[in-house]
């Protein structure tokens, strides 16, 4: 479309939001060559041969197209010279950083497909050149920018070696882990990963998505992105059942975990009807020495986006008392089209301590940042 | 209420959209089917700049799996969460008794007239051989 | 209050069948000589959803000494009738026999075992009325058995599993929505799953109670395909029933897909009201399960988000264990609501009741 743009005169921002931290930033690359600075010559060549391959019908596209083009991004957020919406980090810090005087902004890269790639040696190595790429494009440049540790879980020792590696490097404030895998995470075939993150200081952030092959609900696969959208709010769900009721808590007690671009607001609920079955069921999980809902308090973050907006917009504030304002940490997602405005997601009036809280200081103490 | 000169009609070109400032405020003026119309450059949901979005058909749908488009290129559709907004009245596709846009309205004239005046010129200076856009703001 | 006193409509009991052999006098020829000489009329075809001896599923003073809890009219009498006086109790079967591969085989199995309802529960009281089983993904044999029951007016709804092979919206279940809709029987959604798939996208967990839990996730994803897919446009009379949902999670669910339905809209433009507004209008939920708030006063916030008093439905759940003694109704609920939950919604969901 062909316009011409003013120079916008900036609205007014409330002091509320500025310092905020961003717990949901996607990095894009402007060509998928920059990777092959950090890959050895015989994955570059795989690349250009075989390409990633994860567990789905399509090699290249979504199973399930997006609304608005670049496979759902703003559309506002492409930079000046038409590469893709967050693979410039001028037109990011104009748009993002700089315009809310971001403290951090937490990277969760959603590229280089390392953590669904089905040959394992080929995604430890996307997952090491794509840290290496966090730091070299976006976190050095831009010291506000955290990265995350991508890892594949599927094959245990490059991912313990690629914590290990990380640690101690404050460029890195979590390692990111897709919650839609072969199994569920809280499996014990992945304790020793989970336990290396812990022993490393580092939360996981499990942000949505994943290619584990299975369809998207219990009940087989949707017809629609209408349905895909929100049935990232199941897996969610059934990734909290599967880390607490397999005692991952019980027995990596420090484990601490973000539920990244879920939403939140089903999360009461959850814990209401956990607690419920496991008052029946729990000779089953003996080893369970707490309720689920204890275990969800003491481990367990939510970012905010996709904020849930209640009929009532005061529902809201009860909901968060439901989860511990103490639990919740905002984050824009972007540049995706379903973002959250800073200065507009949350349609009721929050105390100031709860604002403190959840713009800030959540994510500050979970992070150690300064 | 005043008139306000910001276009050409040279300028916008038909399924295109300039955004002008009148009196402190974006204004989107989109040119579509012969018309012009005018929108406030924020989405009543988010404060997205919603003149930024794209001019999409209304969509019409008797039963699941029939498709129809009607009305082509008038509804606008915000560049964050794709909500749909009627270019003509500004109503919401989603809501349209309770979530609008704001819509000015808008009149082609020829330079002719513009030089008598009264108006306010705020960009584009005026000579008596063009059509120009004019909003009401 | 005297529950007993109001004579409620029960809206979900469970009839255990005792063993597959129960079956086979209600079998045509074919099938009886086909199960004996097979073997099968020794299978047990218990579904993995309700493991029979799992605390949950059966409350202590309501387990027989021998045999399956609820597989005999006198438990169903002592248990819920003596106790409750319902008016009426609408009976559910689930069993194996509703989600065999082979379709001819379901579809036979599920005939006996609504012969068998109709034989052994609804002739020996006049209070009991029963959803028809069918064989969900065979639609043509779905429908053929919808229609074989049709004219009998105790039974009273079409009962499906929340997970099957592919989501419930999906088109190619639309002739059992038509023809449920055409005699005016609610499709009745049971939690639980057949297995064909994973619970979730994440593949398969280790424990019962993780499944338990994930039935009601999974009743999300359920009504995500009903409404997206357009069932409630196609079907204008249709009623859906969510049976052992756990319903407080319905609040957060209407927030998330109204919100994806204002800018998802294009995709599935035949939605043109909000989902919100679909669900309070043709979707009921039996109250047991109720997956209470730990306050009590919270409980009334809950149902001031559900925003509507004609949705939920009075059940006991029987056998399953969710109550002590008869205090069946959950702690807070406003006393506003109580005679459309114990009567009034039922009898406005079920044509067939009245």
């Amino acid at each position: 479309m062909n316009m011409t743009v003013m120079d916008r005169k900036p609205e007014a921002i409330n002091q509320s939001y500025l310092g905020f931290i961003d717990c949901d930033v996607h990095p894009f690359f402007k060509s998928p060559d920059e990777f092959n600075a950090f890959l050895p010559e015989r994955w570059r060549e795989h690349r250009r041969t075989i390409g990633g391959r994860t567990r789905v019908g399509l090699a290249k596209a979504s199973n399930y197209p997006r609304m608005s083009p670049g496979n759902g991004q703003r559309m506002d957020a492409w930079p000046p010279d038409g590469t893709h919406p967050g693979s410039d980090l001028p037109f990011m810090q104009q748009q993002l950083l700089d315009l809310f005087n971001v403290s951090y902004g937490l990277l969760a890269p959603l590229v280089g497909g390392s953590g669904g790639e089905r040959n394992v040696e080929f995604g430890a190595a996307m997952a090491t050149a794509t840290n290496e790429w966090q730091l070299a494009r976006w976190c050095d440049p831009d010291p506000r920018l955290k990265a995350a540790v991508l890892v594949n879980v599927e094959h245990q020792s490059a991912a313990i070696a690629e914590i290990e590696k990380r640690a101690g490097d404050r460029r890195f404030v979590q390692v990111q882990i897709p919650p839609r895998g072969l199994e569920p995470l809280g499996r014990r075939r992945y304790w020793p990963i989970l336990e290396a993150c812990a022993a490393n200081g580092f939360p996981i952030s499990l942000h949505l998505g994943g290619a584990g092959g299975h369809p998207s609900t219990g009940g087989g696969h949707p017809s629609f992105y209408h349905e895909e959208h929100p049935s990232y709010v199941q897996s969610m769900q059934t990734l909290v059942t599967s880390l607490v009721c397999e005692g991952v808590f019980e027995h990596i007690p420090n484990l601490k975990i973000v539920l990244v671009e879920g939403g939140f607001a089903w999360l009461p609920a959850l814990c209401w009807r956990l607690d419920r079955a496991w008052k029946r069921l729990h000779a089953e999980v003996p080893f369970l020495r707490q309720k689920p809902s204890e275990y969800v308090r003491q481990s367990i973050w939510v970012t905010t986006q996709p904020i849930e907006e209640p009929e009532r917009p005061r529902d809201m504030l009860s909901t968060l008392e439901w989860i511990g304002i103490d639990r919740v940490m905002f984050s824009t997602d972007y540049p995706h089209w379903d973002q959250d405005d800073p200065r507009y997601a949350f349609k009721v009036a929050l105390p100031e301590e709860w604002k403190r809280k959840i713009y800030s200081e959540n994510a500050r103490a979970l992070y150690q940042l300064e | 209420m005043s008139r306000h000169v910001v276009a050409t009609v040279d300028e916008i070109a038909p399924g295109t959209c300039k955004i002008v400032t009148v009196r402190g405020r974006e204004i989107g003026v989109f040119h579509v089917n012969d018309e012009f119309f005018a929108i406030f450059n924020r989405c009543p949901h988010q404060g997205a700049p919603l003149c930024r979005g794209a001019l999409l058909s209304r969509l019409e749908s008797p039963a699941p799996g029939e498709y129809r488009l009607t009305r082509h290129g008038e509804m606008l559709r915000c560049p964050w969460h794709c909500w749909e907004f009627d270019i003509r009245t500004g109503q919401s596709w989603c809501d349209p008794d309770s979530v609008l846009a704001r819509t000015f309205s808008v009149d082609v004239e020829p330079g002719a007239t513009l030089a008598r005046g009264p108006f306010e010129a705020e960009t584009v200076p005026v000579t008596v051989e063009q059509d120009y856009v004019v909003i009401n703001v | 209050m005297q529950l007993s006193s109001t004579q409620p409509i029960d809206c979900d009991v469970h009839l255990a069948v005792p063993s597959t052999r129960v079956l086979l006098p209600y079998l045509e020829d074919y099938w009886r000589e086909h199960l004996i000489r097979r073997g099968i009329e020794n299978d047990n075809l218990e579904l993995s959803s309700y493991p029979p001896n799992a605390p949950i599923n059966c409350r202590p003073d309501w387990r027989p000494p021998t045999g399956l809890p609820g597989s005999q009219f006198e438990q169903l009498r002592d248990h819920v009738l003596e106790p409750f006086q319902p008016r009426f109790a609408i009976c559910n079967v689930l069993d194996g026999s509703q989600i065999m591969f082979s379709e001819d085989l379901s579809a036979a199995l599920c005939r006996g075992i609504n012969n068998w309802i109709a034989a052994e529960w609804l002739d020996r009281d006049p209070r009991l009325r029963a959803s028809i089983v069918v064989p969900a993904h065979s639609p043509d044999l779905a429908v053929a058995e919808i229609e074989r029951r049709a004219d009998d007016g105790r039974f009273v709804q079409v009962l499906m599993l929340a997970m099957t092979e592919i989501p419930l919206g999906r088109r190619q279940h639309w002739p059992i929505y038509a023809a449920a809709e055409r005699h005016g029987l609610p499709i009745g959604i049971h939690a639980g799953s057949s297995f064909r798939n994973p619970p979730s996208a994440l593949g398969w967990s280790s424990y019962y109670i993780e499944d338990y839990v994930s039935q009601s996730p999974g009743f999300s994803g359920v009504l995500n395909s009903l409404v997206t897919e357009g069932v409630f446009n196609k079907f204008p009379k249709l009623k859906v029933v969510l049976i052992e949902s756990g319903v407080t999670w319905l609040p957060a669910h209407f927030w998330r897909i109204n919100k994806t339905w204002r800018g998802v809209r294009s995709e599935t433009p035949w939605l043109d009201r909000m989902p919100s507004e679909i669900i309070r209008e043709r979707v009921r939920l039996t109250i047991q399960p109720f997956d209470e708030p730990p306050e009590e006063h919270d409980v009334q916030t809950i149902i001031e988000e559900i925003g509507c008093d004609e949705m939920l439905l009075f059940s006991t759940d029987y056998p399953h264990w969710h109550f002590e003694g008869t205090d069946a109704i959950p702690p807070g609920l406003p006393d506003g609501l109580l005679t459309k939950l114990l009567v009034d919604n039922a009898l406005a969901t079920y044509p067939r009741l009245s």
